[in-house]
């Protein structure tokens, strides 16, 4: 098929092919993708994949907003695991203005961090089970993305759109009910984790399905780009995390699991190891906070970290410094710079720069979703059109992170 | 320190093979950042990808300068996975005519950050496979990143002072 030209159906008939539009909005794909497919029967000749549909001009926007109030527009661009990209936002500011975090605070976000891709990882694993028939494992797995949801409820308030933390640290301490909730989740989680790789890793079905299904090269992978557990699944071991530390992540004693053949499987297998070490990484931050000072939730940089409302209103210098910020007015430094994280899906960067205006000058998000779907039409060509969904749900691409 | 010394063998080798092509260079935040010219951009990517072991592509972008003569930029960033380090190389072109060579000769992934720079500042990549917009409509008419183009109509009413008492 000409990739140069929008496709239309093709009327000739002599020809075998048949045209199917799947999506904007097919259930199947979870989300709005639009991928028009030349068929030979069940096999997928050709695809073009078109994006857009929920472009929301987020780098215009923020073109027109100070720094604080760009976090929530980062909720909204991987809405699985928006924490990640909150603290991904916030780290590349704190970088901008060269503060340092309290080591409490650092191991706080870790918490967060490592709780969020836990949840991106469930919705990515347990929806491949249930594009391959097993919905069981959906529903037994699943529950817990709620519990993770309730700590980040009792931590700043929100579920889904977290707009968490701020810029300089949290809003808030942590509570005992959350560190409460975040102990009870390390108990039972695991046990959730066990049983949901018992019914589904060595299940014969679910192999069948997955096991040597849109392989890929380490070659093409990074050729294409590809970041995050995609890219490990082909044998890469490269983790933001861990070549680019940030957060104290160089703190902690953690694995990058890394697969072989870059197949279904294996990324299924990656994503499930990942959230083995994330518990670790969450059980050590746990440990870590007892021997740090209590009560530090933010760093002491009073002229960029919103001040409480309370201080506000009886304070002077907090007033002054609350309509500062909220004016924008900070004495931000004219530079630029490129911060990443690692999100659930690859490689999370955000490049700013600075005018020393009241808002940024320009601001780009490296979004690992729109890079990593770019392969998808290639890649489907001679596949089964039931093995390209699950090629989709396990490169777990997320609508709000491909249109940004 | 570390640091330092890598970014400063890169850049000598650098200006070793392309001398005074090598412009504005700078380290903001350790990242070593330089400017060069659209004629040598394929040469340059390729060496860093092949020579010194820039493996992978991180990001394309564009940025714009309204007024300048060379008012639009487009900015690579690149990571040496190996060594760790990151790199960002920038190119200024001419607003009228924003043209530059395509790096999908070198990185096939380039292909949608290219078609997104497109989209939304009308830089041309020459070469390009498939240069149509990605994220916006196709008769959408304008690239709405140009900082000439605002985020909302101005000349709406609804959002006139007056109109709320001030």
């Amino acid at each position: 098929m000409n990739h140069n030209h929008p496709v239309f159906t093709d009327n000739d008939p002599q020809s075998e092919l048949v045209t199917l539009n799947l999506g904007p909005t097919h259930p199947a794909t979870h989300g709005v993708f639009q991928n028009v497919l030349q068929l030979d029967g069940e096999r997928i000749v050709s695809g073009v994949s078109t994006i857009g549909y929920i472009h929301r001009a987020f780098e215009k926007i923020a073109e027109h907003r100070p720094f604080y109030q760009i976090t929530p527009l980062t909720d909204r661009l991987n809405y699985c695991s928006s924490p990640i990209n909150n603290m991904g936002w916030h780290m590349t500011v704190e970088k901008l203005l060269n503060i340092q975090m309290p080591k409490r605070v650092d191991y706080l976000r870790v918490i967060i961090m490592e709780l969020s891709r836990i949840s991106d990882h469930i919705i990515c694993n347990t929806i491949i089970g249930q594009d391959t028939g097993a919905t069981t494992t959906f529903l037994y797995l699943f529950q817990f993305r709620e519990h993770i949801y309730e700590i980040f409820e009792e931590v700043c308030g929100a579920r889904l759109t977290t707009n968490i933390g701020r810029i300089g640290g949290f809003e808030r301490d942590f509570n005992e009910i959350a560190f409460a909730k975040i102990n009870k989740f390390l108990k039972e989680f695991p046990v959730a984790l066990k049983e949901f790789e018992n019914l589904l890793s060595r299940n014969r079905i679910f192999i069948d399905r997955t096991a040597g299904v849109a392989e890929v090269t380490k070659e093409t992978a990074l050729e294409y780009s590809w970041t995050g557990p995609l890219l490990r699944a082909t044998g890469v071991d490269y983790d933001v995390r861990v070549s680019d530390p940030y957060s104290s992540y160089q703190d902690f004693d953690f694995e990058v699991p890394v697969g072989t053949s870059g197949d279904i499987y294996d990324r299924y297998l990656v994503r499930n190891e990942e959230m083995w070490q994330s518990v670790r990484i969450i059980e050590q931050a746990v440990e870590k906070l007892k021997s740090e000072p209590k009560g530090i939730f933010h760093a002491d940089v009073p002229e960029f970290y919103l001040p409480p409302k309370q201080e506000v209103y009886n304070n002077m210098e907090a007033l002054i410094y609350h309509f500062k910020i909220v004016m924008g007015e900070i004495d931000a430094p004219k530079a630029e710079v490129y911060h990443a994280v690692e999100g659930g899906n690859g490689e999370l960067g955000f490049y700013l720069i600075n005018d020393g205006g009241r808002t940024p000058y320009r601001l780009h998000f490296r979004r690992p979703s729109f890079v990593n779907y770019q392969m998808f039409a290639p890649m489907s060509e001679g596949m089964l059109l039931s093995d390209a969904i699950i090629n989709m749900s396990s490169m777990n691409i997320i609508a709000g992170e491909l249109d940004a | 320190m570390e640091e330092a010394t890598l970014n400063n063998n890169i850049l000598a080798k650098l200006s070793d093979k392309f001398g005074e092509k090598v412009t504005a260079v700078s380290e903001p935040y350790g990242l070593l950042s330089f400017a060069t010219t659209k004629d040598v951009i394929v040469n340059v990517l390729s060496f860093l990808k092949n020579e010194l072991k820039f493996n992978f592509l991180t990001d394309i972008t564009a940025v714009h300068y309204p007024g300048k003569d060379h008012g639009i930029a487009v900015v690579y960033h690149l990571n040496n996975m190996v060594e760790k380090v990151r790199i960002r190389i920038k190119v200024f072109i001419s607003e009228q005519n924003p043209t530059i060579p395509t790096a999908t000769t070198v990185w096939k992934g380039a292909n949608w950050m290219e078609r997104e720079t497109y989209d939304l500042f009308g830089v041309r990549f020459e070469g390009h496979p498939d240069l149509r917009r990605i994220l916006n409509m196709d008769d959408l008419g304008v690239h709405p990143m140009l900082k000439q183009y605002p985020l909302e109509d101005p000349n709406r009413v609804d959002k006139k002072d007056e109109f709320f008492g001030r």
